[in-house]
C-alpha cells in the first residue's frame, strides 16, 4: 500500500510547527518526540504503520480550531483521530502529518429525554454514550463490536453499523447534528435536535467522510427507549443455500428481526473451540434475534420457528434464560478473536445483495483454496454486509501480499454481484486502490469535488478513500 | 423535453443553456424554464422482496411502485405525502419526485425520512455528466454519500435518472390510541411520554380541528394484532393520568388525513412546516399569528401552520431551534436563511454540480 512521500519541507519546518502548537496548547497536548508520536503510528489495521511528525491532543472546540488554523497556514496535512480502532487505515499518519486525536473531547454535554436526543463530545466511547442514559431507559442504536473503545467521531467518520442495524439503522440514520470544524478553523454547526432540515443534507455528506471534511468535536445523537426485552435463536443447517433462503423468508415474512448474524463452518469451528459456547458442529448457524415484551418474543418466535422448520435445520435452539441468551450470542461475539487464535487475520468488510449468497459463499470457497488460505465468514445476514476472514501468517514473506490479492478478488466479487468494497469498515488506505471497481472516473471525480469544497487544500487525511492517482493533482496543486 | 434514455438526459444537458424546469410528476412546479420531464425515463428494473429492495428508474409513477409493493405485502415505510390537494395540482408523483423531495410523512419518526431509505442514485449534473452513488444494498460506505446529497435537493444538483431504495413489510394491523381534548402543552407532554417507551409509536400527532372541535392526540401501534393490542393497553396504562384514552384496533384511517393535510385542501390560506425540537412546539405554536390553523406531527417536532396569505411566519417566530420552510404561498424564499458558514459551503457545492446554472436558476427567487 503505497502513501505518498513525506513532503520534506515540511519535515524541516518542524519545531517552528511545534512551538506555534505550543503557543495554542498545553505542554502536555503537543506530543511530538519520536519515542511518544509513535504510540500514534497506527490503527487497528496494523500491518500498516508510520508514525506521525506531531501529535496533538485538544480539550475544546476552540483548541481544535486554533490547531487546524496552525496547520492550514504552514501546509501540514491533518489526520483526525478518535480511538484508532479503524479496520481501513483510515487513522494512518504520514510522517509529515499532525495527528489530532479527539480523546480529551468526552464530555457529555447534554442529555434530554423528553426530545429524545443526547449531546457529547466526539472523543466519547460509543458504549459510554449508552451508559449515559441506560439509567433513564433508554439507548444509543449502533453498536459495533468495538464499542467499548471506539469513539463517536471515528463512527461519524466511518458511518460505523452494529449488530442490531437491521432494525435501527447505522450511525447516519442516528444522527441528528455535529459541531465540525473545517480545514481553515471554522466552527460550523449542521443540523441539530430537530428532524430534516431544507437545504443540502450536509450531516449525511459528513458522516462516512472518513476524517476528510472537517474535525467533528460534537455530535447531537437519537436516542431509543430500550426494548422490553431481546431473545436470540440458534438455527443450524447443513448447508448454506439452504440458510440464505431461510433469511429470505424471515424477512419476506414480514417480521424484521434486530438481528440476523450468519456463520460459516470454519468460523463455527475456531469460535466453539476457544468459546465452547455449545454450537453444533453445521455448514452454516444463525443467530436470529427479535424484541419486545414476553408475549411478543414468544410470537415472533414461533412463527421463526415455522420457517425455518420448512427449511429442515438440523438444530433449533430457542434461549429459555439470560443465560442462554449470552452463550449464544458468546461465539458470535468472540468470532473475530477465536479466529485470531488460530493466525493472523485480514477482515473483510463487503456487502452483496441477499440473493447472492450462497453463490459469493461457494466463489469464495474455490478462491480460498485458488490461494491456499483459508476464509471463514461471519455476516450480518439481514442487511448482506459479509466478513470474510482470511487467515495468514504475518511472519511468512509474501503471505501478506497473498492475503491482500486473495481480499481484493473477493471485494471485487462483492462489487461484480451488485453490491459494495465495504459495508461499515470504511475505504481508508485498505480498499483506496479498488474503488475503480465501484466508481467510474466521473463517480470518482463527483465525490473529490465534495472534498475541493470543504477542504480546497487536500489537507484534511489526504491520502485516503481515493486512488492516489485519481487525488494527485488535487494533492499536489 | 422528455428523455427516453439517461444519455439522452445528458446529451440534452449538455446543449441546453437552461434554465430548466423539471419535471416528475408535475404536482410541484419548483421554478420557470425549459420544460425537462423525466416521465420517459419510466419501469421498475429491480424488485428483490426478500432482499427489501427496489431499483426504478426515476420517472416511474408513484403508483406503479406502490402496486408492485402492495402484490408483496411491502410499502414505502417512510409515508412519503401526496401534496396534490394542498397545493390544488394535478399530475402523477414520480419516485424520483419523491426522494428529491425528500418527502416523508407520519411514520418518520419511528423508521426515518426518504432520505434513510434511499440506497443509491444515478443522475445528470447540471454539466451533463452521468453520475452514480451507492448502490442497492443496505450497508455502504464506499466513498461519500452523495445520496444523501441528492435526497432533498430538489433537482438543483442533478436529474435523478435511477433510484433503488430500501422497503419494508406493512404491519398487519394497526390500533390508534387517542386522547382527546388535551391543551397542546398536555398533548406534547403525552406524545414524548409515549415516544419514550418502549412500545414502539409509529405515528404521534395532535389535530386541533376534527369532526366534534376537540382537539384529540393520537398515537399509532403497529405489528400483529396480539402485539398491537397488547401495546395499546400499556400505552393506555402509561398516560392514564392525562385524562380519557380511547383505543381502536385497525381504526379509520387517520394517517392519511395527517400526511397529507387533507382538511387544509382548497384552502386560501399559507402553508407553512416548521421543524423543532418537540418540547418547543407549545412556545412556538404561541407565537404563529393569531388565527393561525396549526396541527402537530412527528410527536411534536412537525408543526404544520396554515396563515393569511402574505405573512413571514419566521418574523413572528423569531429565533429557535430549527427551521420554517413556506410550503404553499408565494413572496418569500420557500426556505430558512442558513447561517454563513452552511450558506458558502451549499452555494459551492451547488456550483460544482451545476457551474453554468441551468438547474438552479430561478430557484432562489420562487
Ligand atoms: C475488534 C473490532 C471490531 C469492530 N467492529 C466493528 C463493527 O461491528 N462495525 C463497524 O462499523 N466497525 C467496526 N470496527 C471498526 C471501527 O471500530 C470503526 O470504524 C470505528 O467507528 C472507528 O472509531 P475510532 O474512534 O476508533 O476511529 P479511528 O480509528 O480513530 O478513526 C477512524 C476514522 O475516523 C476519522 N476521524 C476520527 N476522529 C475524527 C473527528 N473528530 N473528526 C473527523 N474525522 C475523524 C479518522 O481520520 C479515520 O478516518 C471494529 C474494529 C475492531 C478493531
Amino acid at each position: 500500500m503505497d502513501l505518498p512521500l513525506p513532503n520534506a519541507n515540511i519535515l524541516s519546518r518542524k519545531s517552528a510547527i511545534v512551538r506555534r502548537l505550543q503557543s495554542v496548547l498545553p505542554a502536555d497536548a503537543v506530543i511530538h518526540d519520536p519515542a511518544e508520536t509513535k504510540a500514534y503510528e497506527c490503527d487497528a489495521l496494523s500491518a500498516y504503520r508510520c508514525p506521525p511528525m506531531i501529535a496533538v491532543l485538544p480539550s475544546s472546540t476552540e483548541e481544535v480550531a486554533a490547531v487546524l488554523k496552525i496547520c492550514h497556514e504552514e501546509g501540514v496535512p491533518v489526520v483526525p483521530r478518535g480511538s484508532g480502532t479503524s479496520l481501513a487505515g483510515g487513522a494512518l499518519p504520514t510522517s509529515d502529518s499532525v495527528i489530532l486525536g479527539v480523546s480529551r473531547l468526552n464530555t457529555v454535554l447534554e442529555t434530554d429525554y423528553d426530545n429524545r436526543f443526547i449531546r457529547v463530545q466526539s472523543g466519547r466511547t460509543n458504549l459510554s454514550v449508552t451508559g449515559a442514559v441506560e439509567a433513564n431507559g433508554f439507548f444509543y442504536a449502533p453498536d459495533p463490536s468495538s464499542q467499548l473503545a471506539c469513539a463517536i467521531a471515528g463512527n461519524i467518520a466511518m458511518n460505523s453499523g452494529g449488530a442490531h442495524c437491521l432494525k435501527y439503522g447505522v450511525t447516519t440514520n442516528n444522527l441528528l447534528g455535529v459541531k465540525l470544524v473545517t480545514m481553515d478553523g471554522e466552527v460550523l454547526e449542521i443540523g441539530g435536535p430537530y428532524l430534516d432540515a431544507a437545504g443540502y443534507d450536509l450531516l449525511g455528506l459528513i458522516c462516512g467522510s472518513e476524517g476528510q471534511l472537517g474535525v467533528v468535536t460534537e455530535a447531537t445523537l437519537r436516542i431509543l427507549p430500550k426494548p422490553e426485552g431481546a431473545r436470540p435463536v440458534l438455527i443450524g443447517f447443513n448447508t448454506n443455500e439452504v440458510a440464505g433462503a431461510c433469511v429470505s423468508d424471515i424477512i419476506k415474512s414480514g417480521i424484521i428481526p434486530v438481528a440476523i448474524e450468519f456463520m460459516d463452518r470454519p468460523v463455527i469451528r475456531a469460535a466453539e473451540a476457544f468459546t465452547k459456547a455449545g454450537y453444533p458442529d453445521v455448514e452454516a448457524l444463525l443467530i436470529v434475534e427479535v424484541e419486545g415484551s414476553d408475549g411478543e418474543i414468544a410470537e415472533q418466535l414461533s412463527r421463526i420457528r415455522a420457517i425455518a422448520m420448512r427449511h429442515d435445520p438440523v438444530e433449533f435452539r430457542e434461549a429459555k434464560s439470560a443465560d442462554d441468551a449470552a452463550k449464544i450470542w458468546l461465539g458470535r461475539k468472540s468470532a473475530f478473536g477465536a479466529m485470531g487464535q488460530i493466525n493472523d487475520y485480514m477482515c473483510l468488510d463487503g456487502t452483496i445483495p441477499v440473493s447472492q449468497l450462497p453463490m459469493v459463499l461457494r466463489r469464495i470457497n474455490e478462491l480460498s483454496a485458488e490461494y491456499g488460505l483459508d476464509v471463514g465468514n461471519v455476516f450480518h445476514a439481514g442487511d448482506g454486509n459479509m466478513h470474510p476472514l482470511i487467515l495468514y501468517d504475518a511472519n511468512k514473506p509474501g503471505d501478506l501480499e497473498t492475503c491482500e490479492a486473495l481480499g481484493a478478488e473477493i471485494l471485487k466479487l462483492c462489487v461484480e454481484v451488485g453490491g459494495c468494497l465495504t459495508g461499515e469498515h470504511g475505504v481508508g488506505i485498505e480498499k483506496r486502490d479498488l474503488m475503480g471497481a465501484q466508481y467510474n472516473a466521473t463517480d470518482l471525480t463527483a465525490q473529490m469535488a465534495i472534498k475541493d469544497v470543504f477542504d480546497p487544500k487536500w489537507l484534511l487525511n489526504p491520502a485516503k478513500v481515493f486512488p492516489l492517482a485519481a487525488s494527485e493533482s488535487r494533492r499536489v496543486a | 423535453m422528455r428523455p427516453t434514455s439517461e444519455q439522452e438526459l445528458a446529451e440534452f444537458i449538455r446543449a441546453t443553456n437552461g434554465p430548466l424546469d423539471i419535471r416528475g410528476g408535475g404536482t410541484r412546479r419548483v421554478r420557470d424554464g425549459t420544460s425537462l420531464e423525466t416521465g420517459g425515463l419510466s419501469g421498475i428494473t429491480l424488485y428483490e422482496p426478500g432482499a427489501l429492495t427496489m431499483v426504478a428508474k426515476a420517472g416511474t409513477p408513484l403508483v406503479e411502485i406502490t402496486a408492485a409493493l402492495d402484490a408483496e405485502n411491502q410499502q414505502l415505510a417512510f409515508e412519503p405525502p401526496d401534496m396534490r390537494g394542498l397545493l390544488g395540482t394535478t399530475g402523477e408523483p414520480t419516485i424520483g419526485g419523491v426522494f428529491a423531495t425528500n418527502a416523508s410523512g407520519p411514520r418518520r419518526i419511528a423508521v426515518g425520512a426518504a432520505r434513510d431509505f434511499l440506497l443509491g442514485v444515478r443522475f445528470v449534473d447540471g454539466s451533463g455528466n452521468i453520475i452514480k452513488n451507492g448502490g442497492r444494498v443496505m450497508k455502504n460506505v464506499t466513498g461519500y454519500d452523495l445520496v444523501k446529497l441528492m435526497a432533498g435537493s430538489w433537482g438543483t444538483l442533478g436529474v435523478l435518472s435511477e433510484v433503488s431504495f430500501k422497503v419494508l413489510p406493512k404491519p398487519e394491523a394497526q390500533g390508534i390510541v387517542s386522547l382527546p381534548g388535551l391543551s397542546i402543552t398536555k398533548a406534547v407532554a403525552a406524545m414524548s411520554r409515549a415516544l419514550g417507551s418502549p412500545y414502539d409509536i409509529a405515528g404521534a400527532a395532535h389535530l386541533t380541528e376534527t369532526a366534534n372541535d376537540k382537539p384529540d392526540t393520537i398515537l399509532r401501534v403497529e405489528g400483529t394484532e396480539a402485539s398491537v393490542t397488547y401495546r395499546m393497553g400499556q400505552l393506555k396504562t402509561l398516560l392514564g393520568d392525562m385524562g380519557e384514552v380511547v383505543t381502536t384496533l385497525s381504526a379509520p384511517d387517520h394517517w392519511t388525513w395527517v400526511r397529507d393535510l387533507t382538511h387544509w385542501h382548497g384552502g386560501a390560506e399559507d402553508v407553512w412546516r416548521i421543524s423543532a425540537k418537540p418540547s418547543a412546539a407549545p412556545e412556538l405554536v404561541a407565537r404563529l399569528p393569531e388565527g393561525t390553523r396549526v396541527m402537530l406531527d412527528w410527536g411534536g417536532g412537525l408543526i404544520w401552520a396554515a396563515t393569511q396569505p402574505g405573512r413571514d411566519v419566521r418574523a413572528t417566530l423569531g429565533t429557535f431551534y430549527g427551521h420554517a420552510t413556506q410550503v404553499k404561498g408565494t413572496g418569500f424564499p420557500r426556505t430558512q436563511p442558513e447561517s454563513p458558514g452552511v450558506a458558502a459551503l451549499t452555494e459551492a457545492i451547488r456550483r460544482k454540480f451545476d457551474p453554468r446554472g441551468v438547474l438552479t436558476l430561478g430557484l432562489s427567487e420562487d
